[in-house]
Order: structure tokens, then C-alpha cells, then sequence
């Protein structure tokens, strides 16, 4: 069991997470989940592989159903909300995949103008210059007319940031940010999130299990425990290692180093 | 809600941006052109005030993206300290000095006689790639003959259920209706003349010799040549044809052989099975609709149909099968990596099948009309 965190000083929060139970079928991933992620925090979800993580990212972004509790965006909880209160909160997320997840049919301009289109009235010309700003914005300028399929890995996923910022979310989501990225584009890319964090004060959610990114941006956290099915700890990480009596969450930030348990 | 506005003043070196009010998008974005106009000229310096700036978003951003190209252009330099410090950065990020020089795209475009030439290699290289296709395939086989290829026999019998008694329904309903369409058209011509039990005839001759084949390969081209080119193209994209290749296993042997050898067993045996359900479907039109017995529908059938043609039958469907897997495999293996890819290896597989089968039936009709059968 758990506690929400209470430790932060007039901070509003963004997300509140109460009771949440997670499952695919009757199989429960994890239960009991409550914590809450404040306006203008990165907030880190870690644990092993295979625990939950991006379960947990899909039950945030409105993708999946909670079996049980409620996630409250502002107090308004989604799945209570009708389709019109569930699209508009839909439109403050950005999300960027795990392996970039853009449209292989569509060029990098049209993939971050979808969203765009959608979603306001400006003509086409305004959309171009939005488009371009976005992707110059990742370091992308230039490859408008690309197709997803030319390009890097690491290139891609930029190109799904770009997308996951077209509309200026209040929230974005980051599924695995650093995977497969070569140690200095993962870098950067953590850069790019403080920055967009600071610079708008938005709220940024990231799963990963990456502990140079995890101590680098994270201001907040949650640590999921697969065999107790259910969180662990929460925190800043960099507090956790230092004071988390837990010893398989230390040990999960000291890369096994520490307790060994297992 | 302020909304947004933007005023020029003339400073002592150059010029003052005030930015207020909200930059929130949805309005439009305005244009540049103007907004510097006479105000500031080249070598003098454009600095910004944002004290009443409210919120803002992209699309302020592009709007100052737009004036510093402006400034860029004309040689004015840009002070932008009295930018919010957000602003700032990310101005900064997605200014020209950050991102990748030389970027180009697709080229210039080529003269028309070599463009000509172009597609006529591509197509000669689509040849020989079919052509090494088909004798990989075929060497495969050979090898399965001296029982050396590598491959799982449980992909053999999975692949085997898959194309045999999961097809059995659709095969049933279309022969069924084709048996019945023959006899409703046989029967139109025929009642005039008082000669309706030459509907058994006409349909037993038809679908044994050749339509309950055809009709056996079109299904299974659209049923089964679609899925194995969409399951190697899936592999293709998910690197797994590569995976087998670095653990020294033929892709050809491994994955092509076990969907050949399915299809070449399962196809005759679903074509018998056709020709079986289009002679009841005559049945039905000759029993119900023509006042004729079943016996004599039944005696009539048996006395027209030869066991040649029986087998005539027969060996267009093992051709079939053959021509069915190898174009749904060779579309699978040359899937390129993208989802879209996938989608073009189904259909591509599907319209080869169709398209062999409409010419190995010309050419196995005319054989058999060269040889009297």
C-alpha cells in the first residue's frame, strides 16, 4: 500500500490517481495505485520490464479502461465524463510512442499536421508554418517532406515529438523516450524535455526504465512492484535512492549494485 | 481575455516590439510583412517587451519565428533579452544554426529516356527476382524430396488446417451458387429445345473440368495468397526473415516450402470437394426448378463425366495451389518495412495469383486440345 504524496508545497495538481486497478481480463497487473502528478512536474514511472509501465501510460491517456478507481484530470474523471468533456481533455495530451508510431503513409509534415487539422480552423498555410516551427523546434528542419520510412530511428522519434507538441498540450506523455537512442541523442532528448517543460510549464509523464534519464529529468516518481502488484514508492527518484528503504527500489536505481535481493 | 496585440516604436539604434495579450492559437497568425516596415533598417537592432504579454503558445512562436527571419534577411539584429526566458530557449531550438544543413529531398527530376530506362530495368529486375524466386523454390523442394530441408513440420500441419478445413466453408457456399448459376444458365437455352437434362451435362462437364478448379484457386488466392503475403510481409518488417538468415536457415526452405507443399496437397483435394458441392448445387436448380429426378439427375452426371476430365481437374488445382503460394510468398519476402508496404504485398499477391491462374488455365486448355483430352 501506498500514500498519495502530500510533500509538495502549493503545487496544483494535474493528475490524481485514486485506487486505481489495472488488469487484461481477469488477470490483475496492479492494484491499489494512488498518486498524483502536479502541473509543471516530470513525472517518472519506473519499474522492471514487463510490470505495467506502459499499461499504466495507457490508462492515463485514456486508452484503456480502469478495471477499478478513477483518474481525475482537474477533477474531472474520464471515463465518467460524456464524448465531448473526454475529446477536449484528449486534446491537452500529447503522446509520444514508443517506437515513434507516426502515419508510414504520410509525409513528417502531414504526420504533425494531422493533429492540427483536427483539431482547429487555421488555413493551410498557417498549419505549414506551425508545421515547420514544430519540427525545426526537434531539430527536424528540413525534413517536411520526408516519409517515416527514410529516415532514423532516432529521427523518428523526434518526429513524434513534433506531433505529440502540435497542439501546445497541457500534458505529454513520453512512452520509452530514450530507447534505442545512442547515448548523446538520448541526451538530447532529455534536454528537449526540461526545456519544453520549463519554457511552457508543461507537465511531462515519462515511462522509462533508463536511470542516467531518470535522475536527469525526473522531479517526481512512482516505482511499480510486479510481485506485490502494486506501486512501492514514490518520489523525486534522486530522494529515493538516497532514503527509499525499499531495498529492491534501490536496487533497481543502483542497476543491482545495492541490497541485492534476488 | 486580452487578445493579442503587437505595437512598433522607434528607439534611439532601432526599433521596439511590445508584445501583450494572449498568443494563444486559434485566431490567425499575423503576418510579418509590415510589422518592421520603416521602423528599423539594416544594422540597427529590433529588441522586444513582453511586460503585458499574458499566455502564450506556438503561436506566438511562429510569429517571432517569422520576424527574426525577417531580420535575418535584412541584416537587423535581433536582441532578444526581452523575451521571456522560455521564449527564449525555444526560439533557440528551433533556430536555423540547429538544424541539419544540406537537407535535400528526392532530387531533381530526371530527363524523360531515362526515366523510361529506369522503369524498364525495374521491370527486368522484377523478372529475374521472380525467376530466383521461383528457383529457390524450387530447389527447396528438391531438397524436401531427399528429406534435407529445414523446416517445421508442425508449420506444415498448422499451415495444412489452416488452407484445407478452414476454407471448407466458403468453398462450399461459392461452388455451391456456381454449380447453381451453370445450371440456371444451361437451363434457359436448354428448356427451349425440350433438353433439360442436359443441364446435369453441362454442369458436371464444366465444374469437374475446369470451374470448380478456377473457383477453388480464385478463393484460395484471395483467402490464403493474401495471408501468406501479409505474414512474410509482417516478418519482413519485424526483421524475423532476417533473424532466420543470420541463424544460416533459408527463409525459402523455413517459411516458403511448408505454405507450397500445404497449398500443393490441400488445393486438389479442396477442388474435388468443389466439384462435388457445384454438381449438387446443379442438383438443386435441375431437381427443383426442371421437375427432373435425382436418380436421373444423378445417372446423367455419372454418364457424362470422364474420369479424364476428373483428372484434367485435378492437375489444374495442383498447378493452382503451386501458382498461389509462390506468388503469395514472393510478394511476402519482397514487402519493404513499413505498414503500408504490407497492405501492397496482399493485394499485389492476390492480383499475381488471380492473374497465373486465368494463364495456366489457358495453357493447360489448350494442351489438352493439342492432345485430343
Amino acid at each position: 500500500m501506498s500514500e498519495p504524496m502530500e510533500d509538495k508545497s502549493g503545487k496544483e495538481p494535474a493528475i490524481v490517481v485514486k485506487g486505481l486497478e489495472m488488469s487484461y481480463g481477469s488477470f490483475v497487473l496492479m492494484r491499489d495505485l494512488n498518486f498524483t502528478i502536479d502541473r509543471g512536474d516530470i513525472f517518472i514511472i519506473m519499474g522492471g520490464s514487463g510490470c505495467g509501465k506502459s499499461t499504466l501510460l495507457k490508462h492515463l491517456v485514456g486508452l484503456k479502461r480502469p478495471a477499478k478507481g478513477q483518474i481525475l484530470y482537474d477533477d474531472v474523471s474520464y471515463w465518467d465524463a460524456g464524448p465531448e468533456v473526454q475529446e477536449s481533455l484528449k486534446r491537452r495530451f500529447g503522446i509520444l510512442f514508443q517506437s515513434g508510431a507516426l502515419w508510414s503513409s504520410m509525409t513528417l509534415a502531414e504526420n504533425v499536421a494531422m493533429p492540427l487539422e483536427q483539431y482547429t480552423s487555421l488555413p493551410p498555410a498557417q498549419i505549414r508554418e506551425l508545421v515547420s516551427f514544430k519540427l525545426a523546434l526537434v531539430g527536424l528542419g528540413g525534413f517536411e517532406e520526408f516519409y517515416p520510412s527514410e529516415i532514423s530511428g532516432g529521427m523518428k522519434k523526434r518526429a513524434g515529438l513534433a506531433r505529440a507538441m502540435a497542439l501546445d498540450p497541457d500534458i505529454l506523455f513520453f512512452d520509452e523516450p530514450s530507447a534505442g537512442l545512442d547515448p548523446i541523442s538520448a541526451r538530447l532528448l532529455d534536454d528537449l524535455i526540461i526545456e519544453l517543460s520549463e519554457s511552457r510549464g508543461t507537465t511531462v509523464v515519462v515511462v522509462t526504465h533508463e536511470l542516467a534519464s531518470i535522475f536527469a529529468i525526473g522531479t517526481n516518481s512512482v516505482f511499480l512492484d510486479p510481485d506485490v502488484k502494486t506501486m512501492t514508492a514514490a518520489g523525486d527518484p534522486k530522494r529515493l535512492l538516497k532514503e527509499s528503504p525499499d531495498p529492491k527500489v534501490v536496487n533497481f536505481l543502483t542497476r543491482g549494485e545495492g541490497a541485492r535481493q534476488q | 481575455m486580452a487578445t493579442s496585440e503587437f505595437k512598433i516604436d522607434k528607439t534611439q539604434d532601432g526599433a521596439l516590439l511590445a508584445l501583450a495579450g494572449e498568443w494563444k492559437l486559434g485566431s490567425a497568425i499575423p503576418a510579418p510583412d509590415g510589422v518592421l516596415a520603416g521602423a528599423v533598417v539594416k544594422g540597427q537592432r529590433l529588441a522586444f517587451e513582453t511586460g503585458n504579454l499574458g499566455e502564450w503558445d506556438s503561436r506566438l512562436l511562429v510569429f517571432l519565428a517569422k520576424i527574426f527571419e525577417v531580420c535575418r534577411r535584412d541584416g537587423i539584429d535581433v536582441d532578444d533579452s526581452g523575451l521571456p526566458a522560455g521564449v527564449r530557449k525555444l526560439m533557440h531550438l528551433a533556430s536555423p544554426e540547429n538544424q541539419r544543413s544540406g537537407v535535400t529531398h528526392g532530387g531533381a527530376r530526371q530527363p524523360f529516356l531515362v526515366r523510361v530506362a529506369d522503369s524498364a530495368l525495374g521491370q527486368f529486375k522484377g523478372f529475374r527476382e521472380v525467376v530466383d524466386f521461383i528457383g529457390a523454390a524450387m530447389l527447396a523442394f528438391l531438397k524436401m524430396l531427399r528429406g534435407k530441408a529445414d523446416f517445421r513440420r508442425l508449420d506444415l500441419i498448422v499451415t495444412i488446417q489452416e488452407t484445407g478445413a478452414q476454407a471448407l466453408p466458403i468453398v462450399t457456399l461459392i461452388s455451391l451458387l456456381v454449380g447453381m448459376i451453370l445450371a440456371f444458365v444451361a437451363a434457359i437455352q436448354l428448356k427451349m429445345f425440350g433438353a433439360q437434362i442436359y443441364v446435369a451435362d453441362v454442369v458436371g462437364i464444366g465444374m469437374v473440368r475446369v470451374m470448380g478448379a478456377i473457383m477453388t484457386g480464385i478463393i484460395m488466392s484471395g483467402r490464403t495468397g493474401a495471408a501468406f503475403a501479409a505474414q512474410l510481409g509482417t516478418m519482413q518488417v519485424n526483421e524475423e526473415i532476417d533473424a532466420l538468415e543470420t541463424l544460416g536457415l533459408s527463409p525459402v526452405e523455413f517459411l516458403v516450402l511448408p505454405r507450397m507443399l500445404a497449398l500443393m496437397v490441400m488445393m486438389p483435394l479442396l477442388c474435388v470437394y468443389a466439384d462435388l458441392m457445384g454438381v449438387l448445387g446443379g442438383m438443386i436448380v435441375g431437381v427443383g426448378m426442371l421437375d427432373l429426378g435425382v436418380a436421373e439427375y444423378y445417372q446423367q452426371s455419372k454418364a457424362a463425366v470422364h474420369l479424364t476430365y476428373f483428372w484434367i481437374g485435378l492437375f489444374h488445382s495442383f498447378v493452382f495451389g503451386i501458382l498461389v503460394a509462390i506468388s503469395g510468398c514472393l510478394r511476402g519476402m519482397q514487402c519493404e518495412r513499413s505498414a503500408s508496404a504490407v497492405g501492397y504485398a496482399a493485394t499485389s499477391a492476390v492480383v499475381t495469383g488471380i492473374v497465373c491462374i486465368v494463364v495456366a488455365t489457358l495453357i493447360i486448355t489448350l494442351s489438352c486440345q493439342v492432345l485430343g483430352i
